[in-house]
């Protein structure tokens, strides 16, 4: 009787883990509280859309077997970098997750990062742009947002095709991300000729902008450049708005991608957002949906437009599911050598990892676009393509009052 | 300058909340910045149910608070009172902890926006929304109330002998458990009251509440306890020095100036620095 049981047992364990075997477990924080709370959920509903798209075709295919993914974790990091310490750690040892995708923010990936490393897994990171992470000798960590440094050089160089004179008010977060991206951009605005007149960083909680606002005006800057994230982004612009400060242009960064920036009104007129991936943007697609399909279908599950952190959510998921093809396996080195050799044009545009030690990991195909929130002939808010030319769906409104 | 006059007579009106409770019961509210952010989601409910006027809406949540105040008296704070501090210390941390949690899971911690604008004024460059107008003078307007209320009335002269003196209070006939109640609650109203006010300026979240709880702290100790009005001073006062030094250091540095002040004031002027003034 006793053996009978064991044997039963035995029998069941191996029925389990077989059927475990066929899942591809993907482990992954979510900012469901805290100051990420907004761009976070879009990059998870990216994540959400491509894991029942791709269960609905059968599963990933390698190897002769298709694996269904599955999504451990899915935890609350609170915004918190503590909490993504513990909480990766956990979905790698006790989750058993085969792959990681990064939580969102460039402070919580790097966070991550140094987890996912440690226990030799791979992460594809989206929603962080911030490119120090990758000159830290990592093996396993492959980005999909184009690099810090290229987000504001569009702006500029937009500026300087249209009023070559202009003078500049840098106004950022004082965050790893908005730091990263802001000071290779003053750099960038000098070498090109642009008188810089103000620069100043703002605390992350900051929600009363008056002081700053008031150093903006008395610096008389043609346009402002800066933001961080969704809260204080769409504070600043409200402010600037209401103080009426006369500005030709703003570029504020991560926020007014968000569908949820129309809900500012007036104040969202005319702002300029660098952007990964808009809508509009064609491109042509070697694997995975088109644009216009991925589009469509976010839209029609969740009710409203996907932004660039939804499409990098899916697109982390389209890359990794690739490796996975071409690996044949789900094997760590496998996949992370098909990922080094990956160079392909998704709907999310071309992908290619940097592949010196120096620079493992980092995003050199993937480039970016400029979006502005103009007004349509009906006065309702919609976000258009304004550089580059070649991809434009609408010119720059400049001066934007 | 103006505009930190403007809004140092919010954190005036968010601190004689806190100062009221501090000085009448000697309990240090920990529900207060919690109390300030359910005034602005009680602003943006309302706003968005109503479309008033936002400043009308005041009266409404000034009531909604003294009913919630009471019922946080009776519920947390009557049973502790007598005990040493920290019980009440750790009682009001509980409410704080169970509105935020349960605010949390309501709203999330995204942030809401009131989209409520009154027509401001511009000198040169510089312009001047309606709405801070507008919050700082609905903020005098209520401070003043309570000044009068304290002063002119007898449910509010009996709050002043309670805050003085409860053993004598009680001998004159007072019933110190319903007094205590009273200011209980209307602290709590002033709370809501701000937080409804700071709610048409700025966006918030469930967890806005803890910056204006922490600058209410350096205003009530600038203040001295228990003077409301003191409280609106200091208030104006901490607002002036954020309006004056901004132009000249990083906007960073506000905090580490205001509670420098915080530190230095408590070490010299332990009973405020309307102490003298006022006694």
């Amino acid at each position: 009787m006793k053996r009978l049981a064991l044997t039963a047992l035995f029998v069941l364990a191996l029925l389990l883990t077989s059927g475990f075997a066929q899942n591809i477990n993907i482990g992954f924080t979510v900012s469901k509280t805290g100051a990420l709370n907004v761009d976070s959920l879009e990059q998870y509903r990216g994540f959400e859309l491509w894991r029942d798209q791709v269960n609905a075709a059968g599963g990933i295919k390698a190897g002769g077997k298709s694996y269904k993914v599955q999504f451990v974790g899915s935890y609350d990091d609170e915004s918190n970098v503590k909490r993504v310490q513990q909480l990766y750690t956990r979905m790698i040892l006790q989750d058993n997750a085969d792959f990681l995708f990064s939580p969102y923010s460039s402070s919580l990936t790097a966070t991550a990062a140094i987890v996912t490393e440690q226990y030799g897994k791979i992460m594809l990171t989206s929603g962080s742009a911030e490119g120090k992470t990758y000159t830290l000798g990592n093996h396993y960590l492959f980005q999909m947002f184009a690099p810090a440094t290229e987000y504001l050089k569009g702006v500029l160089d937009m500026l300087k095709a249209k009023d070559p004179k202009a003078t500049v008010a840098f106004v950022y977060e004082d965050a790893s991300f908005s730091v990263a991206v802001v000071n290779p951009a003053k750099t960038y605005a000098q070498q090109v000729g642009f008188n810089v007149v103000f620069s100043e960083a703002y605390a992350p909680n900051t929600t009363d902008f008056s002081a700053i606002i008031d150093k903006v005006i008395a610096a008389k800057p043609t346009v402002l450049i800066g933001g961080g994230h969704y809260p204080d982004g769409s504070t600043l612009a409200r402010q600037l708005y209401n103080h009426k400060v006369n500005l030709k242009m703003i570029t504020l960064l991560v926020a007014p991608d968000s569908p949820q920036w129309s809900e500012l009104g007036d104040a969202a007129a005319g702002v300029v957002v660098p952007s990964q991936w808009e809508p509009q943007t064609v491109f042509k697609v070697e694997f995975g949906p088109s644009g216009a399909d991925f589009a469509k279908a976010y839209t029609a599950k969740y009710n409203v437009p996907p932004s660039y952190e939804s499409a990098g959510g899916y697109a982390c998921g389209l890359i990794l599911q690739r490796a996975i093809e071409q690996a044949g396996s789900t094997d760590t080195a496998k996949v992370a050598a098909a990922l080094n050799a990956t160079d392909i044009t998704t709907f999310y545009g071309r992908t290619k990892f940097a592949t010196a030690p120096n620079e493992h990991g980092l995003q050199i195909g993937h480039s970016m676009v400029l979006a502005q929130w103009q007004k349509d002939k009906s006065g309702t808010l919609v976000k258009q393509v304004v550089w580059p030319l070649a991809g434009k769906s609408a010119n720059l409104v400049y001066p934007i009052h | 300058m103006i505009d930190g006059l403007l809004i140092g007579s919010v954190y005036g009106l968010a601190a004689m909340g806190l100062s009221l409770i501090w000085g009448v019961m000697d309990v240090i509210n920990l529900t207060h910045g919690a109390v300030i952010a359910l005034g602005m989601f009680a602003m943006y409910l309302l706003f968005t149910a109503l479309h008033l006027n936002a400043y009308l809406l005041l009266l409404p949540i000034i009531a909604m608070g003294l009913i919630f105040g009471t019922l946080v008296y009776w519920t947390s704070v009557h049973w502790v009172i007598d005990r040493p501090q920290l019980s009440s210390l750790l009682s009001t941390f509980a409410v704080n902890m169970i509105i935020i949690g349960a605010g949390t899971a309501i709203w999330s911690t995204s942030p809401y926006n009131v989209n409520f604008s009154l027509p401001g004024f511009t000198v040169g460059l510089y312009t001047f929304t309606g709405n801070h107008i507008a919050a700082a003078s609905a903020a005098v307007i209520i401070a003043l109330a309570l000044e009068l209320y304290l002063h002119r009335t007898r449910p509010g002269k009996a709050i002043r002998a309670v805050a003085d003196n409860r053993e004598a209070a009680e001998l004159m006939g007072i019933s110190s458990t319903t007094v205590l109640a009273l200011a209980f609650a209307i602290g709590i109203a002033l709370a809501a009251a701000s937080g409804a006010l700071v709610s048409t300026l700025f966006p918030f979240t469930i967890l806005s509440g803890g910056v204006y709880q922490l600058k209410s702290f350096v205003v009530t100790v600038l203040a001295g306890l228990g003077k409301p009005l003191g409280a609106l001073l200091a208030g104006i006062l901490l607002g002036l020095l954020e309006g004056a030094v901004t132009p000249f250091i990083a906007v960073s540095w506000i905090p580490l100036i205001e509670f420098g002040l915080f530190v230095i004031v408590l070490v010299a002027f332990p009973k405020g620095i309307f102490a003298r003034s006022a006694a």
